[in-house]
């Protein structure tokens, strides 16, 4: 999964931006969401912070084992419309949890689900993509390009 | 007979006032942020993560500040702290094959497929002290190159597709998942245990115990089949939900050693493998992880049990840091009535060994 459009179903799209918005700061999220009529809703879980074990796996492909946990909050509103979204994400940022929630309630929302794609999650993808591609770039600066020595007439 | 020792309080909260003066240091010299430690000190922070087993940058970075540096106190404090929140679940398998690699290297093959991938590493440094680091540093921005999007196989998986290589042990239908954490280690260990233990185990003691098989304690002739450190995503499969959640990615260093061969009557002959995976980017400890897995792998493989890093028992026991400090540091805390009751005691022999002593002399007097 890579965070994009191409998956079409409404548990496609809401993966898809859970992942674009778990990778961008609380204050990029909710900058965004300001400029946005929101409709109004209640809180359903308070965010909460908590732990996840962490699995990885025998040899890298074989049976999990825990290799150790990490930190998550979670949160979840209800649009009084009566869509739900949940937020959870790494980290003890509560109001990322929270605003995370909110995204995801207002995408199954068909008042709000474009709005909240073009104006928020589009933007944050972008940004996304670009520090990745950032980092590629570096790393692949230091990728090594060997050559052979041909000695004599071979 | 308990005897109370009273007294001690004010001694105690004057000691913590003072440690705190002493942890500040000179007041003249800026104090460390949490931002600059996790920034600047970067490969200490993954050390306590890992050995802390609890993956989280600024919690890591707070507890070493207020252990002064100190990273096996650092390791206690985080430990401690992941006791008090709830567990909400556990995540989906991480897949290091899509890992957003920032280093990959291999000693087996030099062409692999997306190619060896130096990234930010001390080898191949000079290990010379750079004095111009005591100064304020800007360096140059990192140079950038057209990068690939073509897969970055495992060499292991590479292996595999020719059956060089014995495939991972892989999910016995309805076999939980080992959990230190929850149940309290028993022996024989499954490999899940083993590698949740040697995860968390200290760097240190792993390394020394890799080091060793390489010296002839349990040699098993191993190559770095490949080291990769990158980021991979974090999915969690919450109920309420009904589908697997990304959390966010985490940065991971993973190795795999390829070692010499095992096959019988009935299958071919292939490499083993030992397997090491690390939170952050923690090179040596994945090295020496994969070394003491592959190692603690000799009775299911019919190897002669020779050497400590073979012991699972013995490597399982010592390998936790925050526990072995516990034992070894508690000696400091007062012992004054157990001691009480040993002074008694070699008074005691010591009189009866003078009585002993003196009879033989009184005797040849008498005589």
């Amino acid at each position: 999964m890579d965070g994009n459009m191409s998956g079409n179903t409404l548990q496609e799209r809401r993966q898809g931006a859970m992942q674009v918005l778990s990778h961008a700061p609380a204050a990029d999220i909710a900058l965004r969401m300001a400029e946005l009529p929101l409709p109004p809703y209640q809180q359903l879980r308070a965010p909460e912070n908590g732990l996840v074990m962490v699995r990885g796996r025998i040899g890298g492909d074989g049976a999990p084992f825990n290799l150790g946990e990490a930190t998550v909050s979670r949160a979840a509103i209800r649009l009084h419309s009566g869509e739900v979204g949940f937020g959870y994400v790494l980290g003890r940022d509560g109001e990322k949890a929270r605003l995370i929630a909110l995204c995801d309630a207002l995408i199954q929302s068909p008042d709000h689900a474009s709005a909240i794609e073009v104006k928020v999650v589009a933007p944050l993808r972008a940004e996304m993509r670009a520090a990745r591609d950032q980092a590629a770039a570096q790393a692949a600066a230091t990728r090594v390009d060997f050559y052979t020595m041909v000695r004599g007439e071979g | 007979m308990y005897v109370a020792v009273k007294g001690g309080e004010r001694a105690i909260e004057n000691a913590h006032r003072l440690l705190a003066h002493e942890r500040r240091g000179d007041r003249n010299v800026p104090e460390l942020s949490l931002a600059q430690i996790s920034e600047q000190l970067g490969l200490a922070v993954d050390r306590v993560m890992s050995e802390g087993s609890l993956y989280d940058r600024e919690l890591a970075a707070l507890a070493i500040k207020q252990a002064r540096g100190d990273l096996i106190e650092a390791i206690f404090l985080v430990r401690a702290f992941r006791a008090t929140l709830p567990r909400f679940g556990a995540t989906e398998p991480v897949d290091t094959g899509a890992m957003r690699v920032q280093r990959r290297v291999s000693s087996t093959f030099k062409d692999i497929p997306g190619g060896q991938v130096l990234g930010p590493t001390f080898d191949y440094t000079h290990r010379l002290l750079d004095p111009q680091l005591a100064m304020a540093s800007d360096p140059d921005a990192p140079a950038l190159a057209e990068a690939s999007h073509a897969p970055t196989p495992r060499v292991t998986d590479i292996l595999g597709q020719d059956g060089l290589i014995e495939p991972s042990p892989q999910t016995v239908e309805g076999a939980p998942v080992g959990d230190l954490t929850r149940d309290p280690l028993g022996f024989p260990a499954g490999r899940d245990l083993r590698l949740q233990n040697l995860a968390r185990g200290d760097e240190g003691f792993l390394l020394a115990l890799g080091y060793s098989t390489q010296r002839g304690y349990g040699r098993n002739h191993p190559f770095a089949g490949e080291i990769r450190f990158g980021e991979v995503e974090v999915e969690f499969f919450a109920e309420e939900i009904g589908f697997a959640v990304p959390l966010g990615s985490i940065e991971l260093t993973e190795c795999q050693m390829v070692n010499q061969f095992k096959g019988s009557a009935t299958e071919p002959p292939c490499f083993t493998r030992g397997y090491g995976l690390a939170f952050g980017q923690s090179e040596r400890k994945t090295m020496s992880m994969a070394l003491v897995d592959r190692a603690l792998r000799a009775r299911e493989l019919g190897e002669d049990l020779v050497a400590p890093a073979q012991d699972e028992e013995f490597v399982l026991s010592h390998s936790d840091n925050v526990q072995a400090t516990g034992f070894v540091e508690h000696l400091k805390l007062p012992h004054y009535v157990d001691f009480q009751s040993e002074l008694g005691l070699l008074r005691k022999l010591r009189r009866e060994f003078a009585e002993a002593n003196a009879e033989p002399a009184l005797k040849e007097a008498a005589e």
